[in-house]
């Protein structure tokens, strides 16, 4: 079949782009001056003999090329090593607990950018070249020069310190006792019917989610514009004028073929909204892969950036292969 | 004869655009019966589609209708307003396009096109099921057409369906905007024999747009011919091309290839005008060799030079000329 054929293919794919990232990620540590003995110990007066015995246990002393693939060789092991820093934590126990609170806050981030994008984009294109239009469009464009910190800011300013509705940070109350099972706090809540810990985890996913949802809002509220204007000036949308159909009907069938573009740009810009929640994260204390990749590059930890590198990029790539097929069904055109 | 079943008075349509306004279509008026074809001729530009689309009251923006009046059956199209309007459309009159290419939703199914138009006009479900096989068949395609998406299907193949989803509902008239251009010769002559065959076993009357004065010599009844917004000459084909009265169509005959003759075809001199700027007078003395002086000062009246043959030019109009 041809749909296998090209998920098989399109899969393979991702191999080579997961590598040329490691390959990048290795280089850049090694050659960025400081190295997890110095960052974690510091400027203290070691003696070298045992500078040299700490590194030799972290395997620094190994040439590059023997770290480069015994790194590798433990990956395609399902193993990411063990931290630099903190001995013996085991990295890929970090990645599990990190990755669903950064894929929980970037679908929440998607969903709300969705939400306005698609919203603002519909409504300026049916109400095109009023004032409602204009300031809509005006909109999309300046929130989407916001910085996601000094927007996160201003949330916790308004909502968290002065009118106090909402957490300021973190992901979840303590005290409410959640149990993980998959690790997405709002869905374990569900799963356990835990409901206080449901509008705790929900409570500290809106301002977080809001930031970044809003600042990647502004592209969508344009490409939805511009399709669906484009759709409603297309020639079958006469036709269905012509034929008796009913207005309301033909701006749904235009709609949805505006929204066959918007598809193929979310898989695109999924790396972008992983960096986005990455930076909304450090605003929000949220422990998600963000926050733990800006602790880990400050102590150089090579194997936990490495893998935190791998798994987003093997992440992109699923999630754009994803995307791809959900394009193909909206879009009988597209055959593999 | 019976009564008109299309009747067009003094149709003017303008585009207000920002360089200024385009007069489009001034002063059209025409008939049709049950079963004829009127092919609406002219240049690129003429007016035409225009015409068309003011049939259907459908004049996209910045277009207005000014005036005018269009009869279909007894019913004044454009007096009709909101779902009285989209229901005239489709089921008393309905349009076919140039482009079979664009003029299909490419992410829906065909069948479901052609369905969607026999539910709007409430047509119940089980019913419309089965008109959508019948009025693919009578298209002269397979039944199993309706699950194919347009991009599935060849031009003719679309042309096809789009006269299926416009015909479904059994119209009165049909307005067939170059409903061939798009497509090779054999295609052409295809979709123009199924047109025939339309037009023959339901009387509805088409109106079939086209540049091609060849293909409207051919397949016509009667043929209007249209210069920079105006229907020049009016009437029954054999008269408006074996006998033509007006200096545009006797030119226009001129300019196409002529087996039996043997005369080289003689393009036009001289440029179509600018609509947002129209010539004084009649609006093709600019180019016209046989222009006098009345001509460019005032516009002639279309008269009824013999019966049903009309005609707006000065050297048949004589009484006025002279005043
Ligand atoms: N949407 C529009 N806005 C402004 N002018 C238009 C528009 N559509 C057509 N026109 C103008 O109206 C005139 C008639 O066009 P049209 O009806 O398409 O002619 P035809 O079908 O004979 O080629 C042309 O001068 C054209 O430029
Ligand atoms: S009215 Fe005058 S200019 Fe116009 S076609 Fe007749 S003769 Fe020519
Ligand atoms: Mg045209």
């Amino acid at each position: 079949m041809g749909l296998l054929r090209y998920i098989a293919v399109r899969a393979m794919l991702i191999v080579p782009t997961v590598l040329i990232l490691y390959t990048l990620v290795f280089i850049v540590l090694r050659i960025l001056p400081g190295d997890p003995v110095l960052a974690v110990l510091g400027t203290k007066n070691i003696p070298p003999e045992q500078l040299e015995q700490i590194r030799h246990n972290l395997g620094l002393d190994k040439p590059y090329i023997v770290q480069y693939f015994e790194y590798l060789w433990n990956v395609l092991h399902g193993d990411f090593g063990t931290s630099m820093v903190i001995s013996g934590r085991s990295i890929t126990a970090d990645l599990l607990e990190r990755l669903p609170a950064t894929v929980e806050l970037a679908i929440a981030g998607l969903i709300v950018s969705l939400a306005i994008g698609i919203t603002t984009g519909f409504i300026a294109a049916t109400k095109r070249d009023t004032k409602l239009d204009l300031g809509l469009r005006v909109f999309g464009s300046v929130t989407y020069t916001l910085f996601i910190p000094w927007l996160g800011l201003m949330f916790q300013l308004i909502f968290a310190v002065w009118l106090r509705w909402l957490p300021a940070s973190g992901r979840i109350d303590p005290d409410v006792g959640l149990e993980t099972v998959t690790g997405f706090y709002i869905l374990d809540s569900i799963i356990t019917g835990n409901m206080e810990a449901f509008r705790s985890a929900l409570s500290h996913m809106i301002l977080p989610a809001l930031t970044l949802g809003l600042v990647l809002s502004g592209p969508y509220t344009r490409l939805v514009r511009t399709n669906l204007v484009k759709a409603l000036e297309s020639n079958y949308v006469l036709a269905y004028h012509a034929r008796g159909v009913r207005g309301s009907r033909i701006l749904l069938h235009a709609f949805r073929n505006a929204l066959i573009p918007v598809v193929t740009y979310a898989g695109l810009q999924f790396a972008l909204l992983l960096g986005g929640a990455v930076l909304t994260e450090t605003t929000f204390d949220w422990p998600g892969i963000g926050t733990y990749l800006v602790e880990k590059v400050s102590y150089r930890d090579y194997p936990a950036i490495q893998a935190v590198v791998i798994v987003f990029a093997f992440f992109v790539g699923v999630i754009s292969l994803i995307v791809d097929l959900i394009y193909a069904l909206l879009d009988p055109r597209i055959r593999y | 004869m019976s009564k008109p079943i299309l009747i067009v008075e003094d149709l003017t349509v303008y585009y207000y655009t920002l360089k200024g306004i385009v007069r489009a279509v001034e002063e059209a008026s025409l008939k049709a019966y049950s079963s004829d074809l009127v092919a609406l001729v002219g240049e690129s530009g003429s007016g035409k589609s225009t015409l068309g689309y003011a049939l259907l009251n459908l004049v996209p923006p910045p277009g207005r209708i000014v005036k005018g009046r269009v009869i279909v059956n007894g019913v004044d199209v454009l007096s009709l307003r909101g779902d009285e309007l989209r229901k005239a459309r489709g089921s008393l009159i309905s349009m076919v396009f140039q482009d079979p290419f664009t003029t299909l939703d490419p992410v829906r199914r065909v069948g479901d096109q052609i369905l969607e138009v026999l539910l709007e006009h409430g047509v119940p479900l089980e019913e419309a099921r089965e008109r959508v096989v019948e009025v693919i068949r009578a298209v002269g395609l397979p039944e199993r057409m309706a699950r194919a998406y347009p991009h599935q299907l060849s031009g003719g193949q679309r042309q096809r369906i789009s006269i299926a989803a416009a015909i479904a509902l059994k119209p009165r008239v049909l307005v067939a905007d170059e409903p061939t251009t798009a497509l090779d010769v054999i295609v052409q002559k295809q979709i123009m024999d199924l047109l025939d065959d339309v037009r023959k076993t339901t009387g509805m009357a088409i109106i079939l747009i086209t540049h091609d004065i060849a293909l409207a010599a051919e397949r016509a009844t009667k043929i209007a011919v249209m210069y920079a917004g105006k229907i020049v000459e009016y009437g029954p084909k054999d008269k408006v091309i074996g006998d033509p009265l007006h200096p545009y169509t006797k030119a226009l005959l001129k300019s196409v290839p002529d087996i039996e003759s043997r005369e080289w075809p003689r393009p036009i001199p001289g440029t179509p005008p600018d609509l947002r700027k129209p010539p004084s007078g009649c609006r093709f003395h600019p180019r016209c060799p046989l222009a006098m002086d009345i001509c460019k000062r005032k516009s002639p009246n279309i008269v009824e030079v013999e019966p049903h043959h009309y005609v707006s030019c000065w050297l048949y109009e004589g009484g006025e000329a002279s005043g």
